[in-house]
């Protein structure tokens, strides 16, 4: 067994640390370590999406980052996605338009919306069908997953336009 | 006619936004894997990598040494107790750690069980397992062969044949395709593929030895049926054992048999008296866990040349791996598949089917399919376009011709089933009026004349679900009944559990909205809870779009004994007898007098407080719904593709779903249902494969090679909806959620076929590539 590392992160604005082996994936110390279970694992070869955080802003499959390259970083999973018990306009968008079914693609897809969102305030269909194509979904066939992104957009434009 | 419900109360009908996802979209669902339980530990499953082999010695000294190692099993361990093999959940057995050989590549030989996970999985690489070679039989054609290699040693019949099955009449359907005037023959083969829900299987076993009592969450579509056969095959007391099926993430029929994993965790569990988590990954998933499909078809059919269909006879060769782990009603070797004659008149016809062993992952589970409904239409609706380019008819005009006519309701198919209502016309009407048909045909023959690849095709058709009727259906000796408890609170809120498991489709609300159809108690007063065994009343579980049909009914008809009950204690507070009152739904009122009325909540508060004398107290009702038939829902779909005659690609342009699943409960969950069946039908047609190499070594055992489609490739659905509601189930509803994937492979294939038909080709099978497509386009001169 490796010499275990300390890894100091800023989880969802909070500062949490834990001593681990180099070799954890920060998949399983989101989840085991930290305890945040919404973050998801559904395949070993990258391919699915489920474990994908942001990582200071970008999205990241959490599943290929080892934990102590997030050292020092800040990550938001899902359950820092709303604020102050208030949901998230995606949150809101993937309730209202349908777009979750089973719900276990759902955080991952969330959070790869959330990061195009921030880069991408308005984006086409085309431009959310690609945001997205990292992230696998069996349950839904994405059409109420695109709604769902556009009605986010939607509201948060409106959002902004009234602030 | 079923009252109409404000949208407060939220009855049938009613797009009520789904109870379950706030959980979800805050990421606190909880699934097996978030389980956490004090002292877990986890196991890890060392498997084979030959598809064939003797084993020679499995050696564990240096796993069992390995620091943070707690115990190695091995498949002699478990010999010792008894519980190296299994039942499969269809009339055969299933190595649960292998003894004496190995059968398929990635079986299972040795579960290892450490502190943590990444111990087990490095404790897992430490087992040195000797494996001696064995001649590998991948071709299930070949397994019947006089010199081909005996798969299964320990059956007493000394053969790979599984099983014969037929049904329909042999002579007549002979002689009916010897005297036709036109003959149509199709092969077909539907290849092995995978539900791989995004969840994997998995488990954590609890056994605490103070009570004696093991709890099991696991990732199970049917957890009464699993804690029965967990009493019968460990010879546990049933009241000592629980299953917990917690959020699941998908199942598709995946989640059906019991795995090895499991039984190793609960056995491990026993042992250290500590609870055991193993969670497969993807890889592990793809390629032990129960595939689908896997049939080799042949139809022919039978017809005048006006096109008048006489007869169908098909064959079929069954590749089930190397255990038949099949789950399926025990009378059904080959499942439903004689629904095969789908939507159409024959007056005659017979089908056969022969299973065989392979040394592959066992299986076939019945993969979002009523027990291969989806090879049988798939089948019938492929083997009717290549009648339509024999008779050189539209294949449109073909079926309107042969359809079950409306009137001719409930029909007796010639292969023995009682199809309960439709009428198909409608349904293709509809969808050749969204889709704009006669302007695509003459779009087609412009692009034809360019020199353009465009097709178009089209699927009729019907399912058959909602098993079953306890006279003929059974799993394993168990009915497949199903059932719902409902308790109304002394306020006027409830609580509802049923032996039925959701894996996405909604029930938390749309078994909540029944209930408000038949209570008016409003959607958001009732709960509803599934999967723990030790509440919910027995059940055959979710699979084989049974929920609604059988559960649904269920939870109807012990609504109705509620409403009964409830009408005693309006008399009662009304002070009328129960013949006067009136009841439309949240309210009994008297007759004539709608201003003199106890609402539902009132008189679930008298229920506690103010009862009429004798009567029992409480408002609890519990139903357990043996069906009196299936029900048969349908559709048609109509897929348009452009072909690419550089790369091969084929590009679905529009794709129009007409379902027809009776009356609807929440339009907007069938929906959903649709898109996501629809896009699992494209995943099946143009990309998913599990093959095997002529070494038994699995080509598309991860998700690099297994491919699911992502919002890219996934075209817009349109839908649309015609309503014959089932004469038979309480709320007239059939159940949707495996339509589009039974319905829609051959509405794809069928136009990829259609946009090369002008060149000779007549089928093509699936998965159609690019790289298939290209090859053909290049032998017909066509390539660019």
């Amino acid at each position: 067994m490796a010499t275990k590392k300390l890894v100091r992160v800023k989880v969802n604005g909070h500062d949490r640390e834990a001593e681990i082996e180099p070799r954890v994936l920060l998949a399983h110390f989101i989840r085991d370590v930290l305890g945040l279970t919404g973050t998801h694992i559904g395949c070993d070869t990258t391919n699915c999406g489920a474990c994908t955080v942001i990582l200071d802003g970008r999205p990241v499959k959490s599943c290929t980052v080892f934990a102590v390259q997030a050292e020092g970083r800040e990550i938001r999973t899902i359950e820092g996605v709303a604020n102050n018990g208030q949901l998230h306009p995606l949150q809101e968008g993937f309730k209202e338009e349908h777009g979750l079914q089973c719900g276990f693609c759902t955080p991952g897809m969330i959070l790869s919306a959330y990061a195009l969102l921030e880069k991408n305030p308005h984006p086409t269909e085309e431009e959310i069908r690609w945001g997205i194509s990292g992230n696998l979904c069996r349950c839904t066939g994405y059409q109420n997953i695109v709604k769902a992104v556009q009605y986010a957009a939607n509201k948060m434009s409106e959002e902004k336009h009234v602030a | 006619m079923l009252p109409k419900t404000s949208p407060e109360i939220g009855g049938m009908g009613h797009s009520v936004k789904r109870k379950e996802d706030l959980r979800f979209i805050l990421g606190k669902g909880t699934y097996v894997e978030d389980v956490h339980l004090p002292g877990m530990v986890y196991g890890q499953m060392v498997r084979s990598p030959y598809a064939h082999a003797r084993i020679k010695a499995v050696r564990t000294e240096a796993a069992r040494n390995f620091p943070g190692v707690l115990a190695v099993i091995t498949g002699q361990d478990l010999e010792k107790a008894g519980l190296s093999w299994m039942p499969t959940l269809f009339h055969d057995k299933q190595m649960v750690l292998a003894t004496g050989k190995v059968l398929f590549q990635s079986q299972e030989v040795a579960f290892v069980v450490a502190e943590d996970r990444y111990t087990a999985a490095d404790a897992a690489e430490l087992v040195e397992v000797d494996y001696e070679d064995l001649p590998v039989l991948v071709d299930p054609h070949r397994a019947l062969d006089a010199d081909a290699p005996i798969l299964r040693e320990d059956r007493e019949e000394k053969t790979n044949h599984i099983f014969h099955w037929e049904v329909g009449d042999r002579k007549a359907t002979d002689s009916v395709l010897q005297s036709a005037p036109v003959k149509a023959k199709l092969d077909a083969f539907f290849p092995r593929c995978h539900p791989a829900p995004l969840e994997t299987c998995g488990c954590v076993a609890d056994y605490n030895s103070a009570t004696g009592k093991l709890t099991v969450w696991e990732t199970s579509q049917a957890p009464h049926a699993h804690r029965t056969l967990f009493a019968l095959v460990a010879g546990l007391p049933e009241n000592n054992i629980r299953i917990i099926a917690p959020d699941i993430g998908g199942g598709f029929g995946n989640k059906v048999p019991i795995y090895p994993g499991y039984v190793c965790s609960v056995v491990a569990s026993l042992q250290l008296g500590r609870p055991v988590k193993w969670i497969e990954t993807r890889s592990e998933n793809l390629q032990s866990t129960g595939f689908a499909r896997d049939y080799h078809m042949t139809a022919e059919l039978a017809a005048d040349r006006d096109g008048t269909l006489r007869g169908l006879r098909v064959k079929t060769l069954a590749d089930h791996g190397a255990f038949n782990a099949a789950a399926q009603p025990s009378k059904f070797p080959a499942g439903l598949f004689s629904i095969c004659t789908g939507s159409y008149d024959f007056a005659t016809a017979f089908c056969e089917v022969d299973g065989v062993y392979t040394n592959k992952a066992p299986g076939g589970i019945a993969y979002r399919c009523s027990f291969r409904v989806t090879e049988a239409a798939y089948l019938i609706e492929r083997a009717m376009d290549v009648l339509a380019q024999e008779l050189k008819m539209d294949p449109v005009e073909l079926r309107l011709k042969n359809f079950v006519p409306a009137d001719k309701f409930p029909y007796q198919s010639p292969l023995g089933w009682s199809y309960d209502s439709g009428n198909y016309h409608a349904a293709m009407n509809l969808a050749l009026e969204k889709i704009g048909y006669r302007d695509l045909r003459k779009e087609q023959e412009d692009k034809r004349q360019r020199g353009e690849l465009m097709g178009i095709g089209v699927s009729s058709f019907t399912e058959i679900v909602g098993a079953g009727p306890a006279h003929t259906f059974d799993i394993v000796g168990i009915k497949m009944f199903d059932s719902c408890e409902i308790r109304v609170h002394p306020t006027g809120k409830a609580i509802a559990r049923m032996g039925t498991k959701a894996q996405g489709q909604g029930h938390e609300t749309t078994f909540a909205q029944i209930i408000a159809q038949e209570l008016g108690i409003p959607v958001a007063d009732i709960t509803i809870e599934e999967g723990d065994t030790d509440t919910a009343p027995y059940g055959l579980g979710t699979y084989a779009s049974r929920s609604t049909p059988v559960a649904g009914a269920a939870t109807s008809m012990a609504s109705r004994k509620i409403r009964e009950k409830g009408r005693k204690i309006a008399g009662h507070l009304l002070e009328v007898n129960e013949e006067d009152l009136e009841w439309e739904p949240g309210k009994f009122y008297i007759k004539g007098a709608p201003g003199k009325s106890k609402t539902i909540q009132e008189i679930a508060f008298a229920a506690y407080t103010d009862l009429p004398p004798g009567l029992e107290p409480g408002l609890e009702a519990v139903h357990y719904y043996d069906p009196p038939n299936l029900t048969f829902p349908f559709g048609t779909y109509i897929c348009v593709v452009d072909i690419d005659k550089g790369t091969g690609e084929v590009k679905v342009r529009r794709f129009v779903a007409v379902d027809d699943c009776g009356n609807v409960i929440n339009p907007m969950i069938v929906e959903g249902q649709i898109h996501g069946g629809l896009t699992e039908g494209l995943a099946i047609a143009f990309m998913q494969e599990i093959a095997y190499d002529e070494n038994g070594n699995i080509q598309g055992g991860t998700f690099m090679d297994y491919l699911v489609p992502t919002a890219v490739e996934t075209p817009n659905w349109e839908t649309g909806k015609t309503c014959t509601p089932s004469p038979h189930h309480p709320l007239g509803a059939k159940g949707v959620g495996e339509s589009p994937n039974v319905g829609s492979p051959a509405a794809f294939v069928n136009a990829v076929v259609d946009a090369l038909s002008h060149l000779g080709v007549k089928h093509i099978d699936m998965p159609i590539t690019p790289w298939k497509v290209w090859q053909i386009l290049k032998a017909k001169g066509v390539a660019e």
